[in-house]
């Protein structure tokens, strides 16, 4: 994928449809991303925020709309799909390293297997990420041997090996004890200071307001509302977005 | 890994699961062993029979001549045949865990254009549970060199056996490698291929080497059933242990040639299983310590 002279958004979705089974996941979903820009997806569980993030990285086939990534649309039929995938990075919720390598070969399987890249140079660029999150010292580890904070921020070198143009973060930090979340949030935080374009699922009000170029209300497999944080989280239009914040301000979660 | 706490099952156990633990456990099961196996040694030593069954069975002149062979008085050595069901073993093994793999792949397919090979080998699988191993050693050993075909149709005996044990095992096989390639969670599956690699590169350096370690325990378990089915070829005439040992007690009119028959196998899949018993309690072992950070 090349940058086209106009520089079109790195993520414009028009009309996107899915559901699984006779479950309407996501409703005709119109959103573009620029490129430098951070997007969280805010909404409650099963408002298809990971849905969403799934589609984009092409986990998941969808049934209507289209998803144009740097203006090429990447559902037509025909696309070569390891292609895209490589330069758009996703972090789970649940890690999802491989149990069976240690922390150096799960960040180098997928530069030296799907890239061709030789195995000396991508162990040498992967140190040096490791390095950059405090990880180097884990690098000969095994990710059971981790704590869930460190085992995610591997999960996030990991994608970073593949230099994706775009990450995807999937309720990165949900899976974490709640002393564990900051080094997490940290590594997102400085990924975005270095203009990364991001699209990131979250249920940490607090960081999506912090970090957040825009944040978007997902409600029914919609967009209900989309706008600056400062603007969504203080005066919120839709009657749903309020009565959303206002569970999440009861519980103490902004 | 975040997880519940562990409880009292989870814990390891102290000594040895076969006697059991505790303080008075050792005793107690070396002294229901000595009764038991006393009972049993009294029983055969009291029967009516029991002197002609231990001069037929257990004689040790017959047994050691078997054991030894000699070719003048027209029978074999059973543990010189004993190798041929070693090499038999050995071959088959390597055989069937390559094509077992191939048939458990084709049938964990999803594409559309696999459905073909996909069908073939849901019946092969089928058909080769189904059909018992000797009825395929027959239908192989006499049936493919009657038709007279070059090269195939002149192979020895045993090659016939290893054919017939190969198609029968890897069917079994094959349902192994499904369970283990069904063991590994699909979010392992989503996280190769978001990271670009290809549907094959996933399943090499993902998927497989997950299922393999799942399931060494019961792949063994079929590897000691496949040693002792080795003895099944002797039907189409290969001298092995169980053949020898016919053929001992055809030529001498004694029966100690097939304990010595049966002595030998012991030796063979005994160690095998106390080495299937290691593999199965040290990932019991790294799964608990996993379980815990």
């Amino acid at each position: 994928m090349t940058h086209t002279p106009a520089d079109p958004d790195a993520v414009r979705i028009e009309g996107l449809r899915k559901s699984f089974g006779t479950n309407l996941v996501l409703d005709g979903i119109d959103l573009s991303v620029a490129s430098h820009e951070v997007i969280c997806l805010i909404g409650a569980s099963g408002s298809g925020k990971s849905t969403l993030l799934r589609c984009i990285n092409l986990l998941e086939p969808i049934e209507a709309g289209r998803i144009l990534l740097w203006g090429q649309d990447v559902t037509q039929p025909g696309i070569d799909q390891n292609r895209v995938r490589r330069s758009v990075g996703i972090v789970f919720q649940a890690f999802n390293l491989f149990p069976h390598m240690t922390v150096l070969r799960n960040v180098t399987l997928a530069p030296v297997k799907a890239l061709g890249a030789p195995r000396r140079d991508a162990e040498q660029e992967a140190r040096a990420l490791l390095d950059r999150f405090g990880l180097l010292g884990k690098q000969a580890d095994y990710p059971d041997r981790l704590s869930g904070g460190q085992q995610q921020r591997v999960a996030i070198v990991r994608a970073l090996a593949m230099r994706p143009r775009l990450m995807l973060l999937d309720e990165v930090t949900s899976a974490l004890d709640p002393e564990l979340v900051a080094e997490v949030l940290d590594v997102i935080r400085e990924l975005a200071g270095s203009g990364m374009t991001m699209l990131i699922a979250t249920h940490e009000m607090g960081f999506a307001r912090d970090i957040a170029n825009r944040v978007c209300f997902l409600a029914g497999g919609r967009i209900v509302e989309q706008g600056p944080p400062a603007e969504l989280f203080t005066r919120p239009q839709d009657e749903r977005t309020r009565r959303f914040l206002r569970r999440i301000t009861d519980a103490g979660r902004l | 890994m975040v997880g519940p706490p562990q409880t009292s099952f989870g814990q390891a156990r102290r000594g040895s699961r076969l006697l059991g633990s505790g303080r008075g456990a050792v005793a107690v099961s070396t002294a229901s062993t000595i009764v038991v196996l006393g009972a049993l040694a009294a029983l055969f030593l009291l029967a009516p029979g029991s002197a002609v069954v231990r001069h037929t069975f257990f004689n040790p002149t017959d047994m050691w001549k078997s054991l030894i062979g000699d070719p003048r008085q027209g029978y074999y050595s059973v543990g010189e045949a004993l190798w041929l069901n070693i090499r038999m073993f050995l071959a088959a093994e390597v055989l069937i865990l390559i094509f077992a793999l191939l048939l458990a792949v084709i049938r964990q397919s999803d594409s559309p254009v696999m459905f073909p090979l996909r069908l073939v080998s849901t019946i092969y699988v089928d058909v080769f549970r189904g059909v018992p191993l000797i009825l395929v050693i027959f239908a192989i050993g006499f049936g493919v060199p009657a038709l007279n075909l070059p090269f195939v149709s002149s192979q020895s005996a045993a090659v016939y056996g290893v054919a017939a044990l190969v198609l029968s095992y890897s069917a079994y096989v094959s349902e192994v490698y499904r369970a283990g390639l069904n063991s590994v969670h699909q979010s392992q599956v989503a996280a190769a291929r978001s990271l670009g690699l290809s549907h094959t590169s996933a399943l090499r350096h993902v998927i497989l080497p997950q299922a393999v370690r799942n399931i060494i325990p019961p792949l063994l378990n079929d590897f000691i059933s496949l040693q002792k089915d080795t003895a099944l070829v002797g039907i189409l005439g290969a001298i092995e242990a169980n053949k020898a040992a016919e053929i001992f007690s055809d030529t001498v009119f004694n029966y100690s040639s097939y304990v010595v028959a049966a002595i030998l196998f012991l030796i063979l899949t005994i160690p095998l299983a106390r080495f299937t018993d290691h593999l199965i309690a040290r990932d019991r072992r790294r799964r608990l310590a996993g379980g815990i950070t």
